[in-house]
């Protein structure tokens, strides 16, 4: 089944771009809804239906068409369709067809509604490229086809030239990333001969360790950038500036996991560099606190979102590069569901709120919007790791895989799920309960979303909830469901982290784990209910005194500003002075100099023609003397 | 006699629509038209029969050759062949030549059968340049293309057309005499170490030339061709070329003419002159990377349109300098592909500029801006082009620069990387682009901007569907120009793999191909 159909898995949303692009002035707003949903729908059964096959029958390589073939290059249009894939699959069509859904409510007054579905379609079919890819080429056209429709997206109101820039910074900083990965490629091609994973994992032992730290020391630097790590993540928040389920979609659920899905996907080569992986861990670990320092001050509710997003990004880096990739993995899937819940809850409070986002404007939304609040309650509780919610188990397993790395780790991880809990429940907070602070307009306008809005939170709710029960850990008398299916993807690495040092940690030791991070969490939650419930604190307007952390945090620890300074700002100047003085003043000062030469010259040899019969007698006398001169001498 | 057809139709057709011209001004066009079309269709025929025909592993000499003596005591002959590479870059001058003709259908009101004159007469130059395997034949067809393409900048152009002109003569004609000068002394060298005058191209390329004077000779070559191409530091008569020519001026100099330098590097300077291309290499490759940087670095500070894309072709005719001078079948592939990419990327750019220029009368993109909300339709087509033009997979140009930036890097690691960042710099440069001309809010005085008519969509459409083709299935292309790329690096391979320790590079411990 998979052999015959698994390619009408990318080309269904492909052909829902093509009519809603093509058509985007004919075609009324039922069919361009119907179209756009309908498409990733159909793609979503066809992969549960792969799914399926795949766990019977195990992976299969789909050859569609020779693209590219000289010499010993050979890169043919093809998909590698196994485990990791077939999950992939199903979160991106699954929680992607939800989010059409929800589109068709939360766009349904704009003007550039088809536009918008055909752009939506299109990052559906290139993330379906890219996890579909058997070889790292087709990976790489789906990583950049992704860029572009993030880049669409961002900048879906473009007329906005705050909104038009941060779509530019987030095409030029992904491809800053995407750099490194096509260098990854070159040097992968001159080391295996190959760009197939088939023909590169096998022989992976055979290189040496210093070429492959380079090589997945590069990939990584392509997934820093799309998965917006340290220190490649501003564009991250700033594409914050798109439609909001384009932020649950894109900026949270799908796009920015490419990143993680590479190197799962290249698991065997990181695992035989031991350098590569302290590298992603310690910057998986680092962006996970960095940003969640800064989501403890932001008060625009969707950046408070952009930054959870970069810094659980974070986490799954940090589980990467300790070797728990299924642990990674789960907290992909696990984040899909509660980030997504928690944007399209966002989305539907700015809905309300007549497109306001700062949440000192908000509160006491509860009773105004309540499916919404409960719906966001469940994510709140599962990005916070309360069990037994998703987040909980999909978070444990990191942390349990970082403490037999280093307890130190650990440690500082658990620190970042404080300030996690502590910057959700801020947020959750502050949006819901004390009293409503917006205009009178506002309050007047508050309603809760169209059912085409709520039926998917409930829907992710849910998943939220008990999407975690498919990777219960053994101390907990689970099974680990995903660990057993993903296990032929990762067996190999596995063993070999096992044989270099990993003891298993004993079930007292995880216990003990699990119960500090929880109470942690707990009492970080407790503070905010304090600060935010009971004494009610609203954060400060834009223009208060802060003074220290607080200051650099709300000031995102100025960034932007120093990648102004130290890049844009002084390549802006080079291309000025090279075209003023390279260009400008001594090439083409040399070439007009040559011009003005011949000009001048002329115009003095134009006076020997004088005309005069005399002149010319005299000359030529000259001559003759000079040449009888020239034969008696020489 | 199917080749001297092409250049029989193409002059005639030009000379017939400037007579014609004068008594129906609009019959002109038309004709022009029709010439080109008609060349089209027979390149096009040429195409699918001789496909069949190419084998893949053994280089089997001309698919199609034409030879007649013309001035005999000279050792001048009139011969024209074709190979893979000559068709492929054939089809795209009657492809482009035919955009060029539908984009000036309105935009040149004044002299028009003159200027369709002209117009043909340099597609039948270019048609010469592509097919003369005789180096006096390819002078002369090389002067052909010049002159009217000097006539259409400085009589169709805009305001400072008369410097521009001059500058692009001057430029391309020092050139040209220093290649008139390197045929020459060939020409007589040969004729010592052989005993008789030729300038015939598969005579040449059989002797071997061993001489004192080869390396100046080959560097003769080598900067007539990269004027034409044109590499950092010949650069400046092109953006001036470009922003003052006539839209299919533009389109014919960008599309076409610029691959005539690539072509001359990959069909003269490698064949003849193996040894010293290799020995020229460094210098070359780093002129390549830093006119990818440079064009690109200056690219994104231009606020003229028509100025910005022609940087953007500097960088990009930086990577073919790159790739040529790898000596290696993927990058030359590349450079081949990049040729026709670029060709057709950086017309529907020019195309595009040459409309924005007639609805508003401007190229300063200062003066442009959120024109996507008034012409959708012009702003998909202007963002894929963009997109085009910063190498983005599914459209052909990533091709291209893949593998050369692939077969490159097998050799040339650090030059590859170095030049890699110019695809950051085409990133910026394009959304730039995009944000200044089609983003941003409405200015008042465009309310009356209109989208495209169907003429103009005809033309996009034509250059979508080919940029796509290219990037989704550029097999037929590969396999179209493997002989004729193998046999261009046949003797620098042999070089190469007689010394192996000297010119492989120190990478090579790690290569182990299959």
């Amino acid at each position: 089944m998979t052999e015959q159909l698994a390619w009408l898995i990318p080309v269904l949303p492909l052909i829902g771009f093509l009519i809603n692009g093509l058509g985007y002035k004919k075609n009324p707003k039922g069919l361009v809804g119907l179209v756009g949903c309908a498409t990733v729908l159909g793609s979503f059964i066809l992969s549960i239906l792969v799914f399926f096959d795949i766990k019977a029958n195990g992976a299969k390589t789909i050859d569609l068409y020779e693209w590219i073939s000289v010499g010993t290059l050979k890169i043919p249009f093809s998909f590698l369709i196994d485990q990791l894939t077939s999950i992939m699959l199903l979160i991106i069509t699954g929680v992607g067809f939800l989010i059409h859904v929800y589109s068709t409510g939360y766009m349904h007054d704009d003007e550039g509604y088809g536009k918008y579905f055909a752009y939506l379609n299109l990052f559906v079919f290139f993330m379906l490229l890219l996890v579909l890819g058997s070889n790292y080429v087709i990976m790489f056209i789906g990583w950049e086809g992704v860029g572009l429709c993030s880049y669409l997206l961002i900048g879906f109101w473009f007329k906005k030239t705050e909104y038009a820039n941060a779509a530019k910074k987030a095409f030029v900083m992904n491809r800053i990333g995407d750099l490194g990965f096509l260098i990854g490629i070159f040097m992968l091609f001159s080391t295996f001969g190959s760009i197939s994973y088939a023909d590169i994992f096998p022989q992976a032992q055979t290189a040496s360790t210093a070429v492959l730290t380079t090589i997945t020391l590069l990939l990584f630097v392509g997934a820093m950038g799309k998965s917006a790590q340290l220190p490649l993540y501003t564009w991250l928040p700033d594409a914050m500036a798109g439609p909001t389920p384009v932020s649950a979609l894109i900026h949270a659920a799908t796009m920015v996991t490419a990143g993680i899905y590479m190197i799962a996907r290249s698991n065997i080569l990181y695992v035989l560099s031991p350098i590569s992986m302290a590298v992603v861990a310690g910057i998986g670990l680092a962006t996970a606190i960095f940003a969640a320092v800064i989501a403890l001050t932001q008060n625009d509710i969707k950046k408070v979102l952009a930054y959870s997003t970069v810094s659980q990004l974070g986490y799954m880096f940090l589980g990467l590069g300790v070797g728990a990739f299924t642990g990674a993995f789960f907290h992909v899937m696990t984040h899909a569901f509660f980030k997504a819940l928690l944007f399209l809850g966002a989305g539907s409070v700015i809905h309300a709120m007549g497109g306001e986002q700062d949440m000192r404007q908000m509160g006491g939304l509860k009773k105004h919007l309540p499916i919404t609040w409960f719906t966001m309650l469940m994510g709140t509780l599962a990005i916070a790791g309360i069990p037994p919610f998703s987040g909980f188990f999909s978070k444990d397993e990191i942390l349990a895989h970082a403490f037999e790395v280093s307890p130190t780790i650990w440690a500082i991880g658990v620190g970042g799920a404080l300030l996690t809990a502590f910057y959700m429940f801020r947020m959750f907070f502050l949006t819901f309960n004390g009293k409503f602070r917006g205009t009178e307009e506002q309050h007047h306008h508050l309603h809760e979303s169209p059912a085409s809005m709520t039926i998917p939170l409930i829907v992710l709710a849910v998943l939220s909830v008990f999407g975690g029960f498919v990777g219960v850990p053994e101390a907990l008398h689970g099974s680990h469901l995903l660990n057993e299916y993903l296990s032929p993807v990762f067996g190999q690495s596995t063993q070999i982290l096992n044989a270099a040092h990993h003891g298993h940690l004993s079930h007292e030791t995880e216990y003990a784990l699990m119960g500090a991070s929880v109470l942690g969490v707990l009492i970080s939650i407790f503070y905010a209910y304090t600060v935010y419930v009971r004494k009610e604190v609203v954060p400060a307007a834009e223009t208060a005194p802060r003074s220290g952390l607080e200051k650099a945090s709300y000031n995102k620890f100025y960034i932007d500003e120093i990648y102004n300074a130290v890049f844009t700002r002084p390549l802006d100047s080079l291309s000025q002075l090279f075209y003023r003085i390279l260009d400008k003043s001594i090439i083409d000062g040399v070439v007009n100099g040559f011009g003005q030469l011949t000009q001048w010259s002329a115009d003095k040899f134009r006076r020997i023609q004088t005309g005069y019969i005399g002149n010319y007698l005299f000359m030529m006398v000259v001559g003759i003397i000079l040449i009888l001169v020239f034969n008696f001498l020489f | 006699m199917i080749l001297v057809w092409l250049i029989i139709i193409l002059m005639s057709g030009g000379i017939l629509a400037w007579i014609c011209g004068y008594f129906l001004t609009h019959l002109s066009k038309w004709i022009a038209l029709v010439s080109c079309l008609i060349s089209l269709i027979i390149t096009g025929r040429l195409w699918f029969d001789l496909y069949n025909r190419i084998d893949l592993q053994n280089q089997t000499g001309w698919l199609m050759e034409f030879s007649v003596p013309w001035i005999k005591p000279l050792g001048i002959t009139f011969h024209l062949a074709l190979d893979g590479l000559s068709l492929t870059l054939l089809l795209l001058t009657f492809f482009l030549g035919l955009a060029a003709i539908l984009c000036s259908w309105r935009e040149i009101t004044s002299k028009q059968p003159f200027f369709y004159f002209n117009l043909v007469w340099v597609l039948a130059g270019i048609t010469g340049v592509f097919l003369a395997m005789d180096l006096f034949l390819f002078y002369f067809f090389w002067e052909v293309m010049l002159i009217p393409m000097y006539f259409m900048i400085s009589i169709w152009g805009s305001e400072r057309r008369i410097y521009s002109s001059y500058k692009f003569f001057l430029f391309t004609q020092a050139s040209g005499l220093l290649m008139l000068l390197a045929i020459i002394t060939l020409y007589f060298i040969h004729a010592h170490t052989s005993g008789y005058y030729t300038f015939d191209y598969d005579q040449l390329l059989t002797s071997s030339l061993k001489s004192n004077y080869s390396l100046f000779i080959a560097i003769g070559f080598f900067i007539a061709f990269t004027v034409k191409l044109p590499l950092f530091p010949f650069h400046t008569w092109l953006p001036d070329a470009h922003s003052e020519a006539p839209t299919a001026g533009s389109v014919i100099l960008a599309g076409l003419m610029l691959k005539t330098g690539a072509y001359g590097l990959i069909r003269f300077v490698l064949p003849l002159f193996p040894t010293e291309a290799i020995q020229i290499s460094d210098w070359a490759l780093m002129l390549g990377v830093i006119s990818i940087l440079y064009g690109a670095l200056q690219a994104f500070g231009q606020t003229d349109l028509k100025r910005l894309i022609a940087y953007t072709s500097v960088s990009h005719m930086g990577f073919i300098v790159l790739g040529v001078f790898s000596f290696n079948e993927l990058a030359l592939q590349g450079v081949v592909l990049q040729m026709i990419t670029h060709g057709i990327s950086t017309a529907a750019l020019f195309i595009l500029a040459g409309f924005l220029k007639e609805r508003l009368h401007t190229r300063d993109i200062n003066q442009m801006g959120g024109l996507w909300s008034l012409a959708p339709q012009m702003g998909s087509i202007g963002l894929l082009f963009a997109m085009a033009s910063c190498g983005l997979p599914v459209l052909g140009n990533f091709i291209a620069e893949f593998l050369i930036l692939l077969g490159a890097f097998q050799l040339h690691p650090v030059y590859t990387s170095i030049a890699s960042i110019g695809l950051i710099l085409s990133a910026i440069y394009s959304v730039r682009m995009m944000q200044k001309v089609f983003f941003g809010e409405v200015q008042n005085d465009h309310v009356t901007f209109h989208d495209f008519n169907s003429r103009e969509k005809t033309i996009m459409a034509l250059l979508t569907i080919a940029i796509v083709f290219v990037g989704l299935y550029p097999q037929p292309f590969i396999n179209m120009l493997q002989p004729s790329i193998k046999s261009s690096l046949k003797l620098q391979t042999e070089i190469k793999n007689s010394n192996s320790n000297e010119i492989s590079p120190q990478k090579g411990s790690i290569i182990h191909h299959k």
